[in-house]
């Protein structure tokens, strides 16, 4: 599942670690999520959307090769 | 919200120590129960008996901290943890058997003894860790 987070952080100048303590898991998973290496769970998807003001859809994007 | 994320570290720091504590105590009882009965008390039933029975319940308690330390890991810690214990579960199950045949068609020469498959499930545990930590992290 590709992700824009990387982008929308370095817009609100966050680091790796900040998103991280403000949702509550390692930056080391954040590092995971941006990296495509891992997709999250719905309800950290939701929080990370919240976080930006922007929709899921606006963060996430499902391609078909990821199902 | 900085509350909030202290609250998860020193919890997660929290649950370490614990499960630390609880397995250094369950190593020792299980010494204890070994060794006790032939260098410490020497036969005596009821204090073998007792041994065991508290190598159970610390061992119990243990498995209940393991599971406190999982419940409280993140989401990629939970997976990369669960896929570790996945594969040493079925690796030690096939090997396991595998040894057992080995023993019971005289393949090898000595005993299988179950110190064998714990010995091998502790490797590979830490080497589906490391594998798994580089493939996510």
């Amino acid at each position: 599942m590709k992700n824009r987070i990387r982008v929308l952080r370095a817009e609100k100048k966050w680091t790796q670690e900040d998103l991280a303590d403000a949702i509550g898991v390692s930056r080391q998973t954040i590092n995971a999520i941006e990296k495509e290496k891992f997709d999250p769970s719905l309800p950290t998807a939701f929080r990370i959307a919240g976080l930006f003001e922007r929709t899921i859809e606006e963060v996430f994007q499902f391609e078909e090769s990821d199902a | 919200m900085k509350t909030f994320v202290m609250n998860t570290k020193s919890a997660k720091k929290k649950n370490i120590s614990r499960l630390a504590v609880w397995t250094l105590a369950w190593t020792l009882s299980t010494a204890l129960a070994t060794f006790g009965s032939l260098f410490l008390w020497e036969g005596n039933s009821l204090l073998t008996a007792l041994s065991i029975v508290l190598n159970l319940g610390i061992g119990i308690g243990m498995v209940l901290a393991n599971r406190q330390f999982l419940e409280d890991c993140d989401e990629l810690e939970k997976k990369v943890q669960l896929e570790a214990m996945a594969l040493t579960l079925g690796f030690t199950l096939i090997v396991g058997i595998a040894y057992s045949i080995m023993d019971s068609t005289n393949l090898i020469p000595w005993d299988a003894e179950i110190s064998f498959l714990v010995v091998f499930m502790g490797l590979f545990y830490m080497v589906a860790l490391v594998f798994n930590r580089k493939r996510y992290l």
